[in-house]
Order: structure tokens, then C-alpha cells, then sequence
């Protein structure tokens, strides 16, 4: 059903008025665009565009970002998003490299490959591996290519028919299981122990000729570092079984420890996250994957490497998987990784993670105060889970944040709690910011008490109000179309 | 909460009624209401041989995606297609209308080792 008339916003097509415009497209002179592209590659008729005047753009597209909650304007506490803060400097120094073309010869392009290069270098050094591709383009995409990378040396062992099981604990990030299932894999999930961490013993029930991976997060989605790794990627090795690290909580142990050091083969990160650009509106993003000597031979091609003083990309990798993307990855969000850690250095990294497990301890902390439960409390790092006080719903208390004017924390997950509320603050945020938002919640909880129907009503303050949760999943309108058709 | 008494249950909120020769499988009144309004159900093929425990289903929410064991091991023979087009029926009516397949059991001993109401109930006194 069409509810377009029950919408305040019209779309920039609605915005339409026949024959205004905004410019005159110039013409293209003696140029025959036929002879030029191909007859079949010219349009017949002109697209359909919105007919607009620049002002009616300029004021359609201002008054939308009114709407919206970024990090430029509030608190986004989201769990395992890492919404921090990214320095606008990183935005100059990707601007400097946007003359470039991903077919210009390499020798024109060195100072784009050498950056590659040493961030490279920089990704292993930071995370104990030995060799990386930077050409995945987010962290599920990293995902994917690490486990055909694991999925390649196991055939190339002869082990592929066997090892067709991976391991993922309950408390993961959705997208493991979605991995290794896009993989081919089967998926056997393995129990988190009270604690919260893995059930060691568990785990190495699953072991056997018939695993080809285990898929951790480290510290896990409930913030809690796995102290057994040790133990767990010893055991795993025995059995022949690949250890994948999943990148997106690395912020909370940058410079301190390495997935490497800790025994995995393969790791993934999540630059757009960790490595500060702006994300959450669907990319671009970048996922590049880390693996251990044995793995390096199945990497995607190309790789960049140093000849003498040149850089130029490998393609000579006789067992790669293959490309996993097209030219060499989301290269703007490699150069802000870069100058991120460039800006930082080492001592900044290891600070950066440290005061990010500060922000979300202190907040933990104030919201305890407030009543909140944490079901896993132990000494959690960059993120945790809380639930709201005994009667109250998470989603509930997510919109009453709304009308406080904070961005709501993750809820529903990780799925071993009931009522979660993930809640990652980030190492960017003040004190006071956290403090304003522990009380906000604190109140809305304390109103929502009291008043049960009040709670359910927020929030009221918000351009749309209560969305239409299953109507937007069971029918989604997923195309806009003109009122004539 | 509503665990009727003409049936047996798992602890991972599935009920199973045996009728005849075939056992009818749901999700209960907790699960329904633990995943809030649901939004899609994916079902097994008809035909499909599978073990208990086996996860056979899943149950997909505006909160989450829950995959659905089988209880009994056995041959699936028929699944509620009205499912596809309203899902609702899981939470309106668990019990009844909004069951998810029916399974033609191998070994009738494995419906009996399955957990009685009383016993269910101690299931969601646990989990609170």
C-alpha cells in the first residue's frame, strides 16, 4: 500500500516541477557519442531526473541532515561499532590522492602504492601476522575472504573434503555463521560458559579431522577478553583446526596484544571502524584480511611489494583464491587509516584502546547506579552488555533515548542475554558526555516505571515516531514510483 | 505462562504433539512472546529426513532469527505453508494455527524421552 501521503518529507522526486533546473548540462559539440561508446551503450531518452532549482537541492538535502543523529551531533554508543569520532584532518589527507585512476600505469602511481604498502606493514605489525591483503572492501567481505583462504589450504592439503565443519561460539557476530555458511561450511555453534567466555571444554568436544576453522572475536560481544585463548588456540592447532580472529573489536586491545601472538592464522579488521572513517550510513568501508606464513600463498591478488625502490602489484600467486574486489579495495579509507595511525603512532594506539576500555568501565559503572543489570560482569574492556531494570524493555528505553537526543546503544544483542543493551562508548567521548547519557537513561528508566505508558509512547520529540517494525520487514517498499504508474 | 498439558516439550521452547502416526511440531507461548512480533518463517522441504536436534527451521523476528530443532527424528511430511503469508499466526496462536511441520517419527521412544509440561515448566521458572 502507498502511504506517501502520510509522509512530512517529500523525496527530491516529489520536489519535481516540470522544466525548472538547476544547470545546463554543456553540449558535446562535434563529438559523436555513437562512434564514441557503441550505439547500444547510448541512451534514447533522457534519464528521469528530478526537475529542481539548486536552491530547493541545496535547502531538500540540508533540512534531511537536521534529521539525522551522527556522531557530529550526539553520543552513539552503538555495541561493536566503534562509533568514534574521526578527525576531519584524515578527510584532507584522502582528498590528496582523488586525482588518481585505478588504470593509470604503476610507475605513475607510486606514492598510492607505497601508502598501501606501509599500511600494510603497519596492519601486521599491530596485529602479529605475516602477510595482508587490503582488498576486501568492509568486515563481512574480510570475513568471507579469510575463511576461502582457510578453505583453499586445506584443499591444497587434501584435508577439504573432511574439514568441512566451522566452530562459532553463541555469543558471535552474526555474520560468522553467515560466513562460513556462504563458504560451504556447515555451522556448529559452541556454548559460552557462565562466565561469558567460551566453554573451553566444549570447544575441544567439537575438535576433530572434521574442522576446518573456529571464528572468535577477542574480547567477545560481551566485552569480555577470552582468557583461555591461549589454552583454546593450542588445542585447536593439535587437531589441525584454523583459528580466524574477527577484527571488530580490535580498539579495545590495539598495541597491547596481538590475535598473532595469541595463535590465530587469520585475521580480519575493520579499518572503517578501528581505524577512523566515518561509517554507519552503509560504507565505504574496509576489511583487510592478516594471515600466518602457511596462509600467505592463497591470498587475493594482487599484493603489493617492494622492488628495490620501486612498488609494484604482485599478481604471481599460482594458488590464490582470486580477486576479491575489484582494482585494489576502497583505497580512500586505506589513506585515512593510514593518516590515523600515522597521526597517532604507537603510544597514541595503545592510549586510544586504553581510554576506550576507561570510557566504557566508567559508564558501566554510573549505569549499575541507575539500577541497570550486567549479567556478565566481569572486567569488561571496550563494551558492555547491560539490561534494563527488572519490567522494562530494551527497545522502549531506546526510543525514550531519542527524544534525549543520544543515538541508541545495540540492543537485542548478543542474543545469550535477554533485554541486551550493547553499549560501546569509544575512546572520543568526555566524561561529561557519558555521564549525560548514563542520567538520561537513568530518568527514562525511572519514568518508565512509574509510568509504563509514557515509556511505550517515546519518542515524541522525533521527526517519525514509532516506526512500523513489521510492516517494514514483512512488506518493504523498496522502490519509489512516480503517482501516474 | 501457557503450556498446555496435551503435549511435550524441549528446552529450547519447541512443543511436539504426537497425533496417529505423525507429531506436530511449534514453537511455545514463551518463545513466541520472547521473540516478539514475527516476521518470516523459513521451513524445511517436505520429504526431508532429519535427526532431533537438528535444526530444521527459522523463525526470524523484529528482535531476531531463531533457528527451531527438530525433537524427534524422523521424516518431515508436511509444513504449514500459510506461514509465508502470515507469519503473525506464530504469535497469535503458538499452539494451534501457528504450528511449523509435522514429523513422521523413526523411533516413537524418543517423543516419550521428550520433556513433559511439569517438567518444561521448570524451564521457564530457570530462565526466569
Amino acid at each position: 500500500m502507498d502511504r506517501r501521503e502520510d509522509r512530512a518529507f517529500p523525496l527530491i522526486f516529489e520536489r519535481s516541477q516540470k522544466g525548472r533546473r538547476g544547470v545546463r548540462p554543456p553540449s558535446v559539440g562535434d563529438v559523436d557519442p555513437e562512434a564514441l561508446f557503441g550505439r547500444e551503450n547510448v541512451r534514447e531518452s533522457p534519464p528521469r531526473l528530478p526537475e529542481v532549482d539548486e536552491l530547493s537541492v541545496v535547502r531538500h538535502y540540508t533540512l534531511l541532515s537536521r534529521r539525522q543523529i551522527g556522531v557530529d551531533t550526539s553520543f552513539y554508543p552503538l555495541g561493536s561499532c566503534t562509533m568514534k569520532y574521526n578527525p576531519r584532518v584524515l578527510e584532507a589527507a584522502a582528498a590528496r590522492f582523488t586525482a588518481l585512476h585505478p588504470y593509470q600505469d604503476p610507475e605513475t602511481a607510486q606514492g598510492a602504492l607505497e601508502l598501501m604498502y606501509e599500511l600494510a606493514e603497519y596492519l601486521k605489525a599491530i596485529t602479529g601476522m605475516d602477510e595482508m591483503t587490503l582488498q576486501p572492501a568492509a568486515g563481512a567481505h574480510g570475513e568471507l575472504t579469510g575463511i576461502l583462504v582457510i578453505r583453499a589450504y586445506h584443499e591444497d592439503r587434501g584435508e577439504g573434503d573432511r574439514r568441512r565443519v566451522v566452530l562459532v561460539p553463541d555469543s558471535a557476530h552474526g555474520s560468522n555463521p553467515a560466513t562460513a555458511s556462504m563458504a560451504g561450511f556447515e555451522v556448529r555453534e559452541v556454548p559460552s560458559g557462565p562466565d561469558g567466555e567460551v566453554d573451553t571444554e566444549a570447544l575441544k568436544r567439537e575438535l576433530g579431522p572434521h574442522v576446518a576453522a573456529i571464528m572468535l572475536t577477542n574480547p567477545n560481544t560481551l566485552g569480555l577478553f577470552e582468557k583461555r585463548i591461549l589454552e583454546l588456540t593450542e588445542a585447536a592447532h593439535q587437531a589441525g583446526v584454523q583459528l580466524y580472529y574477527d577484527g571488530a573489536n580490535l580498539n579495545a586491545i590495539m598495541g597491547w596484544v596481538r590475535p598473532g601472538d595469541m595463535g590465530f592464522d587469520v585475521v580480519h579488521l575493520n579499518l572503517h571502524k578501528t581505524f577512523a572513517t566515518p561509517h554507519g550510513g552503509g560504507g565505504p568501508g574496509s576489511g583487510p584480511v592478516g594471515v600466518k606464513a602457511h596462509l600467505a600463498p592463497y591470498l587475493p591478488v594482487p599484493l603489493v611489494r617492494k622492488r628495490g625502490s620501486a612498488y609494484v602489484l604482485d599478481e604471481d600467486l599460482p594458488k590464490s583464491i582470486g580477486r576479491v574486489r575489484s582494482f585494489y579495495g576502497n583505497f580512500g579509507v586505506l589513506v585515512r587509516a593510514y593518516a590515523y595511525i600515522r597521526l597517532l603512532g604507537l603510544f597514541g594506539l595503545k592510549r586510544a584502546a586504553a581510554l576506550s576500555v576507561l570510557n566504557a568501565r566508567y559508564l558501566k559503572a554510573l549505569l549499575k547506579a541507575k539500577g541497570f543489570r550486567v549479567p556478565y560482569d566481569g572486567p569488561t574492556m571496550h563494551e558492555f552488555v547491560a539490561q534494563p531494570p527488572e519490567g522494562l524493555r530494551a527497545l522502549d528505553l531506546a526510543k525514550a533515548l531519542l527524544d534525549a537526543g543520544f543515538h541508541p546503544p545495540t540492543i537485542y544483542f548478543p542474543l545469550i542475554v535477554k533485554e541486551a543493551m550493547m553499549i560501546e562508548p569509544t575512546e572520543t567521548e568526555a566524561k561529561e558526555t557519558l555521564e549525560r547519557f548514563a542520567e538520561a537513561l537513568g530518568e527514562a528508566a525511572r519514568k518508565g516505571l512509574a509510568n509504563p505508558g509514557w515509556l511505550e509512547g517515546t519518542p515524541y520529540t522525533t521527526p517519525v515516531r514509532r516506526l512500523d517494525e513489521v510492516r517494514a520487514n514483512r512488506r518493504p517498499v523498496l522502490r519509489w514510483t512516480p503517482e501516474a504508474e | 505462562m501457557n503450556v498446555p498439558a496435551d503435549r511435550k516439550y524441549r528446552n529450547s521452547h519447541e512443543w511436539a504433539k504426537l497425533e496417529g502416526e505423525v507429531v506436530t511440531v511449534g514453537i511455545t507461548d514463551y518463545a513466541q512472546h520472547e521473540l516478539g512480533d514475527v516476521v518470516y518463517v523459513e521451513l524445511p522441504e517436505v520429504g526431508r529426513e532429519v535427526e532431533a536436534g537438528e535444526a530444521v527451521a527459522v523463525v526470524e523476528s523484529v528482535k531476531t532469527a531463531s533457528d527451531i530443532y527438530a525433537p524427534v527424528s524422523g521424516e518431515v511430511v508436511e509444513v504449514n505453508g500459510a506461514l509465508e503469508e502470515s507469519p503473525e499466526r506464530v504469535n497469535e496462536d503458538p499452539y494451534g494455527e501457528g504450528w511449523l511441520f509435522k514429523i513422521r517419527p523413526k523411533d516413537p521412544s524418543e517423543y516419550e524421552g521428550l520433556l513433559d509440561p511439569d517438567a518444561y515448566l521448570k524451564v521457564l521458572e530457570e530462565e526466569g
